[in-house]
């Protein structure tokens, strides 16, 4: 069934698809539209869930995650303020293998107060133990949702489903609503190994001492290094029933690029637009757009970029005091591999400022008139 | 002489079950209140019943990984959330078909009345289906004795120095929760097990948000001695510091035990160190506000 | 109410065996905190008047009832002393630990 539906419905779709049985959340400019959407499907039937409508994200995080310990499949959606308010809970949910799928909407964190989009709020959650995928349309928004509760709950490493304030949450696009049935058959329900219950009784979280906490911590990292084949493995699955593959990655034109860009979010597709028209002015251009950022796909970036004659990262964040994460991870992806490899790092569009094929066009030239990186941050559109 | 002894052939009459889901060996200090309270709660409530337990005396009582002293199973949640992981519990189980389990947030006066308080007003105000218990010991007691919102005026704590005692009373947590009209709220303590037995008893039946707070002496914190606990929290009803009564909607308040000569205050604060450096004019203005706080309590409790 | 559970404590020989998340696995009695103690009680039952005050206003559960008369576990008992407090015929003495 295909609608025109905005991307934060896409959202509710996915999570109402997925099954999800508790929804605590708490609503956050530009986040409303998910919950509001989630409480019609629960109220109408349409979502057999129960919806806690909690005072605060802390909350929200909080109870998801003793509803996910009850083996039910939980799903809440935030954004900024809200995530960063749930930061402690993040690693109470990964370190408690407590698999909850989140949605989070890109918005620049206050002060000044901002509604519109860059990624610091979710990248500045990178050490919390969650996975990460970055969505660039309303379709994977969907999309992702569901794989992600299959990844999630098959490791029990929680997920968080990343997409940029307005220019997907508002934003209304044709997605393909797949069947429930098609949905059941890729996404079984959640199984935990141990649950909380009465009639099996465990204490969870106690006081871990020093002779015990290291080796939880072993396994974490252990069962994190095998998100990206199992990204792989559950795409390819989704592919067959549903007709799109969502991966670690997406190659557009890079094979035989020679600049290729790196990006992520809306961006990256607004990228590709860039990279078309760069090619048709005789340079050969190519986007890798990271869909997946926790844990990092070290070997699908190295893999492509390596051939390139030079790489562009574009940040919408920033780790202050370094640079572009992305640009971080980019380096330490080719470290060892290509030393001679210029690779640049790009700050752009923090705050919902507009990042256009012109950006992209511009970073382009500095790219391409530089032999290597003369500094650690290229700002683009900062007004001086 | 045990032989000699059993000649009177006399059965035990004991007013409290005897099961027990609490087991030795656990990591409580001496005398500690806090231990009976979590014995009492459960003989009422049984095995079909899970815990959520935030950060306070009790995620260090119950012993350290992999070993749990309880019966039942625990979530040791954050901080402040023993009010939030017991409402997302309650769903949790209840989505995958367990609809009988007493979900309990069991949490400290800290974790209750501080840093929970806005978890527990949400729960409350949501009516959440679960039993809120508060064992109050009157001070962050598990980081070494830190001054809470429910250490009363005039006490003694690490960050209240004798010189600067704390000059705030004790905040009345249970009209706040009386605010929230939730269907069952109740005071009880660990020097009337069997009163807090049966109020937990009632509690367990009752849907929607259940709020109890126990009164539970602590020997290190108070520097009391450990063998006085159940003397001390059986003073603190007779002399009406802490009053032991139920609300059911926040409008009707029943008094569960009226002592039948209220006694002065004196000899409960002698028998704790905490106390020992007021003065009579400080003696004297706590006798005051107790006074003023049963004279208002009496007041609910005629007035229904 | 004797203890059942067993009383031993868990090893982990390698992080193959942890669980992936802390969860517990036996009881603390393992933990014999009979060792805290300084001064024990010691129930004179001939005075005793089956009162079971002492086994109710226990914090450690280290009071059994046998024989319709309680039995102090040594091996837990923390001698706080609340029975012999409590005790209201005073039969319960609070006796110096040899050392």
């Amino acid at each position: 069934m295909k609608k025109v539906i905005m991307g934060n419905h896409a959202l509710s779709w996915g999570a109402q698809l997925g099954r999800a049985q508790v929804i605590a959340a708490y609503p956050i400019t530009p986040q409303t539209q998910v919950v509001e959407l989630l409480s019609e499907m629960c109220a109408s039937g349409a979502l057999d869930a129960k919806f806690i409508k909690v005072e605060s994200e802390h909350s929200a995080m909080a109870a998801c995650i003793a509803a996910s310990l009850a083996g039910a499949r939980t799903f809440t959606a935030t954004s900024a303020q809200g995530l960063t308010l749930m930061h402690e809970l993040l690693h109470w949910a990964s370190g408690g293998r407590m698999p909850v799928v989140m949605g989070n909407i890109n918005r620049a964190m206050a002060p000044g107060w901002s509604i519109w989009a860059d990624q610091n709020d979710s990248l500045s959650q990178r050490d919390t133990g969650w996975i990460q995928f970055y969505c660039s349309s309303n379709q994977e928004v969907l999309d992702m949702v569901i794989q992600a509760f299959k990844v999630s709950e098959a490791l029990l490493i929680p997920s968080m489903v990343v997409l940029d304030a307005f220019a997907i949450s508002h934003t209304y696009e044709v997605v393909d609503i797949p069947d429930q049935d098609k949905v059941d058959s890729y996404l079984p329900p959640f199984n935990p190994p141990v649950r909380l219950t009465p009639s099996d009784p465990h204490a969870f979280g106690g006081l871990t001492s020093p002779e015990h906490y290291f080796e939880l911590r072993y396994k974490l990292q252990k069962d994190m290094e095998k998100v990206p084949a199992l990204v792989e493995e559950t795409g390819r699955e989704y592919e067959k029933l549903f007709g799109r593959y969502l991966g670690q990655v997406e190659n557009y034109r890079c094979d035989d690029a020679d600049l290729i860009f790196v990006s992520s979010g809306t961006a990256g597709y607004t990228a590709r637009v860039a990279v078309d028209e760069l090619r048709e002015a005789g340079i050969k251009a190519g986007n890798l757009r990271i869909k997946l950022f926790r844990p990092f796909p070290f070997e699908k970036v190295r893999q492509i970029l390596i051939k390139a004659k030079k790489v562009a990262v574009v940040d919408r964040n920033i780790s202050y005091g370094h640079g572009g994460i992305f640009y971080q991870e980019v380096k330490s992806a080719l470290y060892g591999y290509d030393h001679n490899l210029p690779v640049f790092g790009f700050i752009t569009g923090l705050g919902g400022r507009d990042v256009t094929p012109g950006t992209f066009k511009e970073i382009a030239q500095h790219a391409l008139a530089k032999e290597k990186a003369e500094e650690d941050i290229i700002w683009v559109g900062v007004k001086r | 002489m045990k032989s000699e002894a059993q000649k009177k052939e006399r059965t035990m009459k004991l007013s409290l079950p005897t099961e027990e889901l609490m087991s030795s060996g656990n990591l409580a200090c001496q005398g500690c209140g806090a231990t009976l309270a979590m014995r009492y709660v459960l003989k009422a409530l049984g095995q079909k019943t899970a815990l959520c337990i935030p950060a306070c005396c009790w995620s260090v009582i119950d012993g350290p990984f992999p070993y749990s002293t309880l019966d039942v199973p625990i979530f040791h949640c954050a901080f402040e959330t023993a009010a939030s992981s017991a409402a997302g519990l309650k769903a949790g189980l209840e989505m995958v078909g367990d609809t009988e389990t007493t979900v309990v947030a069991w949490a400290g006066d800290g974790g209750t009345f501080d840093i929970g308080i806005q978890a527990l007003s949400g729960a409350a105000e949501r009516n959440d289906d679960i039993l809120y218990i508060c064992y109050d010991n009157e001070a962050y007691m598990n980081t070494g004795i830190q001054r809470s919102s429910a250490t009363p005026y005039g006490a003694w704590t690490t960050t209240t120095p004798v010189k600067h005692f704390k000059n705030r009373p004790k905040k009345d947590i249970d009209a706040i929760m009386a605010a929230h009209r939730i269907p069952y709220q109740a005071t009880a303590s660990i020097g009337y097990p069997e009163d807090l037995y049966k109020k937990t008893k009632k509690a367990k039946e009752i849907k929607g948000t259940r709020f109890m707070h126990i009164y539970a002496p602590c020997p290190s914190g108070w520097k009391s001695r450990p063998e006085d606990t159940i003397k001390l929290a059986r003073m603190a009803v007779q002399n009406c510091v802490f009053p032991l009564y139920e609300v059911e909607f926040g409008e009707k308040y029943t008094l569960n035990i009226k002592p039948r000569e209220k006694k002065p205050i004196d000899d409960y604060l002698k028998l704790q160190g905490r106390f020992h450096h007021l003065t009579e004019e400080h003696i004297k203005m706590i006798q005051e506000e107790v006074d003023r706080n049963w004279g208002r309590l009496l007041r609910r409790v005629d007035a229904c | 109410m004797k203890q059942k559970k067993k009383a031993e404590k868990i090893i982990f020989e390698s992080e193959k065996d942890v669980p992936l998340m802390p969860i517990s696995l036996g009881p603390m009695l393992w933990n014999r905190t009979g060792a805290w103690r300084n001064i024990r009680p010691e129930i004179n039952l001939t005075e005793c008047i089956q009162c079971g005050i002492c086994w109710k206003f226990c914090p450690d559960v280290a009071i059994a009832i046998e024989n319709e008369f309680p039995v102090i576990d040594y091996d837990y008992c923390k001698g706080c002393g609340i029975c012999a407090e409590e005790c209201p015929t005073k039969c319960i003495a609070m006796v110096e630990e040899r050392k």
